[in-house]
Protein backbone atom coordinates (compact mmCIF):
# COMPACT_ATOMS: atom_id res chain seq x y z
CA UNK A 1 0.00 0.00 0.00
CA UNK A 2 1.10 3.31 -0.21
CA UNK A 3 2.37 5.43 2.67
CA UNK A 4 1.42 9.13 3.22
CA UNK A 5 0.52 11.16 0.76
CA UNK A 6 2.99 14.33 -0.26
CA UNK A 7 1.67 17.31 1.52
CA UNK A 8 1.57 20.95 -0.09
CA UNK A 9 5.05 22.25 0.35
CA UNK A 10 6.80 19.21 0.97
CA UNK A 11 9.86 18.53 -1.26
CA UNK A 12 9.36 15.60 -3.95
CA UNK A 13 11.12 12.70 -2.99
CA UNK A 14 13.57 12.03 -5.66
CA UNK A 15 12.46 10.21 -8.85
CA UNK A 16 14.52 8.27 -11.26
CA UNK A 17 13.11 5.82 -13.56
CA UNK A 18 13.25 3.84 -16.88
CA UNK A 19 11.25 4.80 -19.79
CA UNK A 20 9.80 2.23 -22.48
CA UNK A 21 12.85 2.44 -24.48
CA UNK A 22 15.21 1.99 -21.32
CA UNK A 23 15.92 5.98 -21.25
CA UNK A 24 16.79 7.00 -17.67
CA UNK A 25 14.35 10.07 -16.53
CA UNK A 26 14.94 12.34 -13.63
CA UNK A 27 12.89 15.50 -11.81
CA UNK A 28 15.60 18.30 -12.80
CA UNK A 29 16.86 19.81 -9.75
CA UNK A 30 15.56 22.48 -7.95
CA UNK A 31 15.92 25.78 -9.88
CA UNK A 32 16.61 24.00 -13.09
CA UNK A 33 12.96 24.16 -14.27
CA UNK A 34 10.07 26.76 -13.22
CA UNK A 35 7.76 23.41 -12.58
CA UNK A 36 7.76 20.02 -13.01
CA UNK A 37 4.37 17.81 -12.89
CA UNK A 38 4.81 13.87 -12.02
CA UNK A 39 1.10 12.18 -13.11
CA UNK A 40 0.41 8.36 -12.55
CA UNK A 41 -1.36 6.69 -15.02
CA UNK A 42 -1.23 3.30 -16.49
CA UNK A 43 -3.24 1.72 -19.78
CA UNK A 44 -5.77 -0.67 -18.01
CA UNK A 45 -8.03 1.89 -16.20
CA UNK A 46 -11.01 3.90 -18.09
CA UNK A 47 -10.55 7.02 -16.10
CA UNK A 48 -6.68 7.08 -17.06
CA UNK A 49 -8.24 6.53 -20.55
CA UNK A 50 -10.81 9.35 -20.22
CA UNK A 51 -8.39 12.05 -19.00
CA UNK A 52 -5.45 10.86 -21.05
CA UNK A 53 -5.81 13.18 -24.20
CA UNK A 54 -6.90 15.97 -22.18
CA UNK A 55 -3.22 15.29 -20.06
CA UNK A 56 -1.62 14.69 -23.53
CA UNK A 57 -2.29 18.48 -24.24
CA UNK A 58 -1.45 19.88 -21.14
CA UNK A 59 1.96 17.77 -21.81
CA UNK A 60 2.76 20.14 -25.48
CA UNK A 61 1.59 23.12 -24.17
CA UNK A 62 3.44 23.69 -20.95
CA UNK A 63 6.37 21.57 -22.11
CA UNK A 64 7.16 24.53 -24.47
CA UNK A 65 7.60 26.80 -21.61
CA UNK A 66 9.69 24.82 -19.60
CA UNK A 67 7.51 22.61 -17.24
CA UNK A 68 9.22 18.55 -17.19
CA UNK A 69 6.59 16.29 -17.37
CA UNK A 70 7.01 12.61 -16.33
CA UNK A 71 4.09 10.15 -16.72
CA UNK A 72 4.69 7.37 -14.20
CA UNK A 73 2.71 3.50 -14.39
CA UNK A 74 3.24 1.65 -11.13
CA UNK A 75 0.77 -1.10 -11.55
CA UNK A 76 1.73 -4.56 -10.72
CA UNK A 77 1.60 -5.88 -14.04
CA UNK A 78 1.45 -9.82 -13.05
CA UNK A 79 -2.04 -9.21 -11.61
CA UNK A 80 -2.64 -6.28 -14.41
CA UNK A 81 -1.09 -7.78 -18.01
CA UNK A 82 -2.50 -4.71 -19.41
CA UNK A 83 -0.30 -2.53 -17.58
CA UNK A 84 3.41 -4.47 -18.89
CA UNK A 85 6.71 -2.71 -19.70
CA UNK A 86 5.84 -4.39 -23.51
CA UNK A 87 1.89 -3.03 -23.35
CA UNK A 88 3.45 0.46 -22.18
CA UNK A 89 5.94 0.46 -25.08
CA UNK A 90 3.54 -0.45 -27.51
CA UNK A 91 0.73 2.74 -26.75
CA UNK A 92 4.16 4.78 -26.85
CA UNK A 93 5.34 3.59 -29.99
CA UNK A 94 1.76 4.76 -31.63
CA UNK A 95 2.56 8.45 -30.46
CA UNK A 96 -0.34 8.19 -27.64
CA UNK A 97 2.15 9.70 -25.08
CA UNK A 98 3.37 13.85 -25.48
CA UNK A 99 6.55 13.06 -22.70
CA UNK A 100 8.30 9.76 -21.26
CA UNK A 101 6.00 7.46 -20.04
CA UNK A 102 8.15 5.30 -16.68
CA UNK A 103 8.03 2.49 -15.31
CA UNK A 104 7.85 2.16 -11.48
CA UNK A 105 8.47 -1.52 -11.05
CA UNK A 106 9.17 -1.71 -7.41
CA UNK A 107 6.48 0.64 -7.14
CA UNK A 108 8.75 2.86 -4.73
CA UNK A 109 8.14 6.15 -6.74
CA UNK A 110 4.33 5.59 -5.87
CA UNK A 111 4.63 4.90 -2.06
CA UNK A 112 6.90 7.60 -2.20
CA UNK A 113 4.94 10.03 -3.41
CA UNK A 114 1.79 8.66 -1.85
CA UNK A 115 0.11 8.22 -4.99
CA UNK A 116 -3.26 6.58 -4.91
CA UNK A 117 -5.06 5.94 -8.24
CA UNK A 118 -5.06 6.99 -11.74
CA UNK A 119 -4.73 9.46 -12.79
CA UNK A 120 -2.99 11.22 -10.27
CA UNK A 121 -1.54 14.55 -10.65
CA UNK A 122 1.44 16.38 -8.96
CA UNK A 123 2.46 20.10 -9.34
CA UNK A 124 5.62 20.77 -8.00
CA UNK A 125 6.89 24.25 -8.25
CA UNK A 126 10.88 25.21 -9.39
CA UNK A 127 12.08 24.51 -5.95
CA UNK A 128 10.29 21.03 -5.95
CA UNK A 129 8.11 22.08 -3.56
CA UNK A 130 4.60 20.37 -3.59
CA UNK A 131 1.72 22.98 -4.83
CA UNK A 132 -0.90 21.05 -6.36
CA UNK A 133 -1.71 17.42 -6.13
CA UNK A 134 -5.45 15.47 -7.03
CA UNK A 135 -7.26 14.75 -10.57
CA UNK A 136 -7.01 16.66 -13.54
CA UNK A 137 -10.31 18.55 -13.67
CA UNK A 138 -13.47 18.24 -12.30
CA UNK A 139 -14.91 15.64 -14.48
CA UNK A 140 -13.43 12.35 -16.27
CA UNK A 141 -16.45 12.36 -18.19
CA UNK A 142 -16.70 16.12 -19.94
CA UNK A 143 -13.60 16.69 -22.00
CA UNK A 144 -14.71 20.20 -21.81
CA UNK A 145 -13.28 20.33 -18.70
CA UNK A 146 -10.09 20.40 -19.90
CA UNK A 147 -7.79 19.65 -17.36
CA UNK A 148 -8.76 22.86 -15.78
CA UNK A 149 -7.05 22.12 -12.13
CA UNK A 150 -4.00 21.12 -13.41
CA UNK A 151 -3.76 24.04 -16.19
CA UNK A 152 -4.83 26.61 -13.39
CA UNK A 153 -2.01 24.67 -10.66
CA UNK A 154 -0.04 25.42 -13.51
CA UNK A 155 -0.69 28.96 -14.52
CA UNK A 156 -0.29 29.83 -11.03
CA UNK A 157 3.22 28.17 -9.85
CA UNK A 158 4.52 30.19 -13.49
CA UNK A 159 3.11 33.37 -12.19
CA UNK A 160 4.86 32.92 -8.73
CA UNK A 161 1.36 32.14 -7.22
CA UNK A 162 -0.34 29.68 -4.97
CA UNK A 163 -2.78 27.24 -6.70
CA UNK A 164 -6.27 27.36 -5.73
CA UNK A 165 -7.42 24.91 -5.38
CA UNK A 166 -4.58 23.22 -3.95
CA UNK A 167 -6.11 19.88 -3.37
CA UNK A 168 -8.35 17.63 -4.67
CA UNK A 169 -9.30 14.09 -4.72
CA UNK A 170 -7.67 12.12 -7.10
CA UNK A 171 -10.41 10.04 -8.94
CA UNK A 172 -10.18 6.92 -10.74
CA UNK A 173 -8.93 3.12 -10.29
CA UNK A 174 -6.27 2.43 -7.28
CA UNK A 175 -2.51 1.69 -8.03
CA UNK A 176 -2.85 -2.19 -8.45
CA UNK A 177 -0.50 -2.53 -5.41
CA UNK A 178 2.15 -5.80 -5.66
CA UNK A 179 0.86 -9.02 -2.95
CA UNK B 1 -44.14 -10.75 -20.35
CA UNK B 2 -43.44 -8.68 -16.88
CA UNK B 3 -40.31 -6.17 -16.51
CA UNK B 4 -37.24 -7.13 -17.58
CA UNK B 5 -34.82 -8.52 -15.18
CA UNK B 6 -32.21 -5.52 -14.45
CA UNK B 7 -28.92 -6.73 -12.91
CA UNK B 8 -26.03 -3.70 -11.67
CA UNK B 9 -22.73 -5.24 -10.79
CA UNK B 10 -20.44 -3.40 -9.26
CA UNK B 11 -16.55 -2.86 -7.52
CA UNK B 12 -16.24 -0.38 -4.97
CA UNK B 13 -13.47 0.67 -5.67
CA UNK B 14 -14.46 2.24 -9.17
CA UNK B 15 -15.88 4.96 -8.33
CA UNK B 16 -18.56 5.68 -11.25
CA UNK B 17 -20.39 2.81 -10.14
CA UNK B 18 -22.48 5.23 -8.03
CA UNK B 19 -22.93 7.84 -11.37
CA UNK B 20 -23.92 4.52 -13.70
CA UNK B 21 -26.66 3.51 -11.16
CA UNK B 22 -28.38 6.87 -11.52
CA UNK B 23 -27.79 6.63 -15.16
CA UNK B 24 -29.93 2.76 -15.34
CA UNK B 25 -32.23 4.46 -12.98
CA UNK B 26 -33.35 7.53 -14.71
CA UNK B 27 -33.37 5.43 -17.69
CA UNK B 28 -35.62 2.59 -16.08
CA UNK B 29 -37.79 5.59 -15.19
CA UNK B 30 -38.14 6.70 -18.72
CA UNK B 31 -38.78 3.67 -20.17
CA UNK B 32 -42.30 3.77 -18.00
CA UNK B 33 -40.21 0.96 -15.61
CA UNK B 34 -39.45 0.14 -11.71
CA UNK B 35 -35.59 1.53 -10.83
CA UNK B 36 -36.25 0.19 -7.14
CA UNK B 37 -36.71 -3.23 -9.05
CA UNK B 38 -32.65 -3.21 -10.32
CA UNK B 39 -30.97 -5.99 -8.83
CA UNK B 40 -27.53 -5.09 -7.14
CA UNK B 41 -24.45 -7.56 -6.92
CA UNK B 42 -21.59 -6.52 -5.39
CA UNK B 43 -18.40 -8.09 -6.63
CA UNK B 44 -15.90 -7.92 -3.77
CA UNK B 45 -13.69 -10.52 -4.63
CA UNK B 46 -11.95 -12.68 -7.74
CA UNK B 47 -13.99 -15.54 -7.42
CA UNK B 48 -17.16 -13.99 -7.82
CA UNK B 49 -15.46 -12.26 -10.57
CA UNK B 50 -15.24 -15.43 -12.08
CA UNK B 51 -18.43 -16.64 -10.89
CA UNK B 52 -20.55 -13.74 -12.22
CA UNK B 53 -18.42 -13.50 -15.48
CA UNK B 54 -17.45 -9.81 -14.43
CA UNK B 55 -15.57 -7.80 -17.13
CA UNK B 56 -15.29 -4.97 -15.13
CA UNK B 57 -17.18 -2.12 -12.96
CA UNK B 58 -19.83 -1.00 -13.45
CA UNK B 59 -21.65 -3.71 -15.55
CA UNK B 60 -25.07 -3.64 -16.33
CA UNK B 61 -27.53 -6.93 -17.67
CA UNK B 62 -30.59 -6.39 -19.09
CA UNK B 63 -32.01 -10.19 -19.34
CA UNK B 64 -28.80 -11.35 -18.90
CA UNK B 65 -27.70 -9.37 -21.92
CA UNK B 66 -24.68 -6.97 -21.34
CA UNK B 67 -25.70 -3.02 -22.46
CA UNK B 68 -22.50 -3.51 -24.33
CA UNK B 69 -20.93 -6.02 -25.32
CA UNK B 70 -17.49 -6.42 -23.41
CA UNK B 71 -15.55 -8.49 -26.21
CA UNK B 72 -12.63 -9.83 -25.14
CA UNK B 73 -12.39 -7.99 -22.20
CA UNK B 74 -10.66 -10.17 -19.08
CA UNK B 75 -12.69 -11.02 -16.53
CA UNK B 76 -11.70 -10.11 -12.93
CA UNK B 77 -11.72 -6.66 -10.37
CA UNK B 78 -11.16 -4.25 -12.33
CA UNK B 79 -13.24 -0.80 -13.36
CA UNK B 80 -14.50 -1.08 -17.25
CA UNK B 81 -14.13 0.69 -20.49
CA UNK B 82 -16.82 1.59 -22.36
CA UNK B 83 -17.05 2.81 -25.27
CA UNK B 84 -20.01 6.00 -25.92
CA UNK B 85 -21.36 6.10 -29.57
CA UNK B 86 -19.37 9.75 -29.94
CA UNK B 87 -16.07 7.15 -29.86
CA UNK B 88 -15.16 8.44 -26.45
CA UNK B 89 -13.46 6.27 -23.68
CA UNK B 90 -15.44 6.44 -20.53
CA UNK B 91 -15.61 4.65 -17.53
CA UNK B 92 -19.51 5.21 -17.69
CA UNK B 93 -22.25 2.91 -20.52
CA UNK B 94 -23.01 5.41 -22.66
CA UNK B 95 -27.30 6.40 -22.04
CA UNK B 96 -28.20 5.41 -25.61
CA UNK B 97 -27.23 2.26 -24.87
CA UNK B 98 -28.92 1.24 -21.82
CA UNK B 99 -31.87 2.67 -23.54
CA UNK B 100 -31.74 0.08 -26.79
CA UNK B 101 -31.38 -2.59 -24.45
CA UNK B 102 -34.31 -1.84 -22.35
CA UNK B 103 -35.51 -1.70 -26.22
CA UNK B 104 -35.18 -4.74 -27.10
CA UNK B 105 -37.30 -6.32 -24.15
CA UNK B 106 -39.87 -5.01 -24.65
CA UNK B 107 -40.06 -6.06 -28.48
CA UNK B 108 -39.17 -9.35 -27.58
CA UNK B 109 -42.35 -9.30 -24.83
Amino acid sequence: MSQDRLSIGDVAPALELEDTAGERHALPAPGEAPASVVIWTCNHCPYALAWHERIQDVVREYSERGVVFLQVNSNDAERYPGDSPEAMRERVEKGEFAGPYLHDPDQAAARAFGAERTPDVFVLDGDLRLVYSGAPDADYDDPSQNAAWLRGALDAVLAGEAPDPATTDPVGCTIKWKE
Amino acid sequence: MGAPRVEFLWWSECPSWERALAMLRAELEAAGLDPDGIEMVEIADEEQARERRFPGSPTIRVDGEDVQDPGEAPIGLTCRIYRRRDGRVSPLPDPADIRAALERTKGAS
